[in-house]
């Protein structure tokens, strides 16, 4: 890859021309250039692969939004080319879709960040038929019940081997917390209203849980943060709840490393007391970020489109039906969590959609160090991931965003942060923001960079830094990010100038974690299994040839 | 005028959005033959399929088009249409005249399900029988019919204008469950007979039977009695007919005019006036 102006955060390496070497799949330092093929990037942006924290792109959930929805697909279709298959879909695409769509975009990574462990099954079997992309899924652990025992009994490192257990289990990469304590609660037709209130039949309060949890993953020296969506979400007034999440884990922290992951946090961040009066809570969190060094977070923006919601979160699921009075799925994942779809149109003359977006890019700006804060749609419910490009164009460009300010809710725009805000973002910080900040949250070495031995996973933006102001001309920049010139992954070209050239399968990451001691399975929980799950104990883990490509990281756990 | 004969009797679905007048206006015959379809799963000309000629030069802003023969296979004709005419002499497939915004359509023979669906303006009127779904959205969606007339001369079938915010759908023969289902607004007038539910999670708009209808959902109240019901600019029907509002399940506030003639066995309702 030759005279490409490269931006490789981790690396430090900001716009300089330079040269990329790949043989094997992996970066190295030089080839033999006669021999080999050359790409000409010359005034053209080389950025790592782009890696994705959080977005909901396989499992029984999504497969229900697709069925629930086909109005969505029917505007939105692909026809089969000689290389890639048909899809259809527009804010919940089809798996090979999403995987065309995302290699289009000049992404190579993405993490499925709602699996129920019943649904791992399911959900690794559409992550295999996910092409283009690497991808690894969180398993829902807030509301397990034998977490939430141990827990409440104080048994910080049975709990932890259990954890390790599960992770194995379902091929899990990290530990994901929806609403702790909540959707047990919704079980039975409850909620929790914040961090001290206590789950029903459990003696536990979700800030026990949520501690709990963090303790285990250092105790497994896992290589992402706890992945947390909070209580409260979606609620006006809940940015309190967001704080205190925060600073429930402040002293768990070490060496300034994060200890916390708060996801989608936009739909976290609202002031007020009820829907007429919901305001920008962004301020007091971006303030809170800025001082503390044991957070990282994503967006989760809305853009004004039709889109599917679709969350874990049960209660918070019936409280958008109750709003919308639109069509309402909602699930109980037999003991293990809950879950709810919802259709639902962000529109820009809403006031409180308009605040959301504000909201959202608010976040993004006022978090001074863009290694905390991660771009994000929390696809779907913000918004499908293919309005990415337009989230940089508005993180890149004042102007870009006063074009979408003249045209949302007036008393929305007079109440948004965003006129005060002159930031703008730089090639550089938007890598960080779309690739090297979220490989550095996930702890995954290979990805997000083009170190020497990182893999070949490189997308190749057909801009030129040097003539083109992003701040003016942020529709070219725009229109850049959505067709990437070069996708390449693990060595391959698969997509040039937006058209996939090449069908890669991509391989299914997972937490290979190493303990000491085993779980303890006594009789009473495979009792338990048989009683209350549909799927023997026996059945329920996922082996690993259940995965097409598999790509096991092996942890040494501390206990 | 433009006229199209099908060339055979069609055995595959085809997907024929092209055929309308916006398409078709200002163009050579050499031009329309060119145009592209569907049949089953080979893409096709237009000239593959049916006979077309121009009878008259079109001179004016739109024109004609007249379809001789039996098109049940067809879908999607006058797809999108903005203007002009469509005659169809003979049966007609699916999704005739979805998301039409002007124009009209006749068609003389039986028309398949989703006639008018999502449309917007002109009108359709159908002499023969029209299947499910007339002039509802497609499958899931919530974008109803927003405008634009549709007359049935037959009977419909099943979820007749169901999502509706606006327009009017006049039947004159009997239409079949869940007339009105999910209704906002607008009118459904529906002459004769009519099967249970009509009105369904209707929140507004009117529903108008003249004929005999086997039951009202428990979900609906009874209002009032009333002599004669507006159905469409000073189109009056004479009564007389009960009122019932509903439904209630979602706090709607549609009118639903039964004809009180015709169902004695909804006389108990009278009490609770």
């Amino acid at each position: 890859m030759k005279n490409g102006f490269v931006y490789d955060p981790i690396c430090g390496i900001d716009g300089e021309k330079m040269d990329i070497a790949v043989r094997d799949g992996k970066i190295v330092q030089s080839v033999n250039e006669r021999r080999a093929k050359k790409i000409d990037a010359s005034g053209m942006i080389v950025m790592p692969g782009g890696v994705d924290i959080h977005c909901h792109i396989a499992g029984s959930e999504v497969n229900a939004g697709r069925l629930l929805r086909p109005e969505d697909h029917f505007k939105d279709f692909e026809r089969r080319t000689p290389v890639t298959r048909s899809g259809v879909g527009h804010s919940i695409p089809s798996t090979f879709t999403t995987g065309y769509r995302y290699a289009r975009m000049g992404y190579t990574t993405i993490m499925n960040p709602s699996m129920p462990p019943l649904e791992a099954k399911h959900t690794h079997e559409e992550l295999s038929d996910t092409p283009m992309v690497d991808k690894a899924s969180y398993p829902l652990l807030g509301d397990w019940w034998f977490v939430l025992e141990y827990l409440s009994a104080g048994n910080i490192e049975e709990c932890a081997r259990h954890v390790a257990w599960l992770m194995n289990s379902t091929k899990g990469y990290a530990i994901k917390i929806v609403n702790p304590g909540g959707l047990e609660a919704w079980g039975f037709g409850h909620n929790v209203k914040g961090l001290d209130d206590e789950v029903p039949n459990f003696c536990i309060t979700p800030r026990e849980i949520i501690r709990g949890l963090c303790k285990v993953n250092k105790l497994l020296n896992l290589p992402h943060t706890i992945h947390v969506h909070t209580n409260n979400l979606g609620k006006p007034g809940n940015y309190s709840t967001t704080l205190e999440t925060m600073k429930s884990v402040e002293d768990l922290a070490v060496e300034n490393k994060p200890a916390i992951h708060i996801t989608h946090c936009q739909f976290s961040a609202f002031k007020g007391d009820d829907w007429r009066t919901v305001e920008s809570g962004a301020e007091e969190i971006a303030n809170y970020v800025n001082n503390h060094s044991h957070v990282t977070m994503d967006m989760g923006q809305v853009i004004f489109a039709d889109t599917t919601t679709m969350t874990a979160d049960g209660p918070f699921q019936f409280g958008l039906y109750g709003l919308t009075g639109n069509k309402w799925v909602n699930h109980d994942v037999e003991t293990e969590t809950s879950a709810g779809i919802v259709p639902f149109r962000y529109r820009r003359k809403s006031y409180v959609h308009a605040i959301q977006w504000s909201i959202g890019l608010e976040l993004a700006l006022l978090i001074k160090d863009p290694w905390k804060i991660f771009m994000t749609t929390d696809h779907p419910n913000g918004g499908p991931f293919t309005a990415y490009p337009r989230i940089m164009a508005w993180l890149m460009s004042q102007r870009a965003r006063e074009a979408t300010l003249k045209r949302i809710n007036p008393r929305a725009r007079a109440r948004s942060l965003l006129p005060s805000i002159d930031r703008e973002l730089s090639f550089y910080e938007i890598a960080t923001v779309t690739r090297a900040g979220q490989s550095k949250a996930l702890g995954l070495k290979e990805k997000g960079n083009l170190g020497i031995g990182a893999d070949a996973d490189i997308a190749v933006y057909n801009v030129n830094p040097e003539l083109i102001d992003p701040s003016r001309k942020y529709k070219s920049v725009r229109k850049a990010f959505r067709r990437a010139a070069y996708t390449i992954k693990g060595g391959n070209i698969v997509a040039k100038d937006g058209e996939i050239l090449r069908h890669v399968d991509g391989s299914t990451m997972w937490l290979d974690l190493q303990v000491s001691e085993p779980a303890a399975m006594t009789d009473e929980m495979k009792r338990r299994f048989k009683e209350y799950w549909t799927v023997e104990f026996e059945n329920y883990p996922v082996s690993e040839d259940y995965l097409k490509t598999s790509r096991p990281i092996s942890v040494k756990a501390g206990v | 005028m433009i006229e199209l004969v099908p060339l055979r009797q069609f055995r595959f679905p085809i997907m024929a959005e092209c055929i309308s007048p916006d398409v078709f206006q200002g163009k050579t015959t050499a031009e329309i033959e060119a145009l592209n379809v569907w049949e089953g799963n080979k893409q096709k000309k237009l000239s593959d399929l049916f006979r077309i000629e121009i009878n008259t030069p079109d001179q004016q802003e739109s024109c004609t088009i007249r379809i001789s023969g039996d098109v049940s296979k067809v879908r999607r004709i006058g797809s999108r249409m903005k203007g002009g005419e469509i005659i169809i002499k003979g049966d007609v497939g699916m999704h005739l005249g979805e998301e039409m915004k002007g124009g009209k359509i006749a068609a003389q023979g039986n028309v398949a399900a989703w006639a008018g669906s999502m449309m917007k303006g002109g009108t359709i009127e159908i002499h023969g029988n029209s299947g499910d779904y007339l002039g509802a959205p497609y499958r899931g969606s919530t974008k109803g019919m927003h405008g634009g007339n549709i007359t049935v001369y037959g009977n419909v079938g099943t979820e007749a204008g169901a999502h509706m915010r606006k327009g009017t759908i006049k039947i004159y023969g009997n239409a079949g469950q869940f007339a009105g289902f999910r209704m906002h607004g607008g009118t459904i007038y529906i002459q004769k007979n009519c099967d249970d539910r009509v009105g369904a999670c209707m929140t507004g708009g009117k529903i108008v039977v003249a004929g005999d209808l086997g039951s009202v959902l428990p979900t609906f109240t009874i209002d009032s009695i009333k002599a004669k019901v507006k159905i469409e600019g000073e189109e009056n029907v004479e009564g007389p007919f009960y009122l019932f509002l509903g439904d209630l399940a979602e706090s709607g506030n549609g009118k639903l005019y039964v004809s009180k003639g015709k169902n004695s066995h909804l006389s108990h309702y009278e009490r609770f006036l």
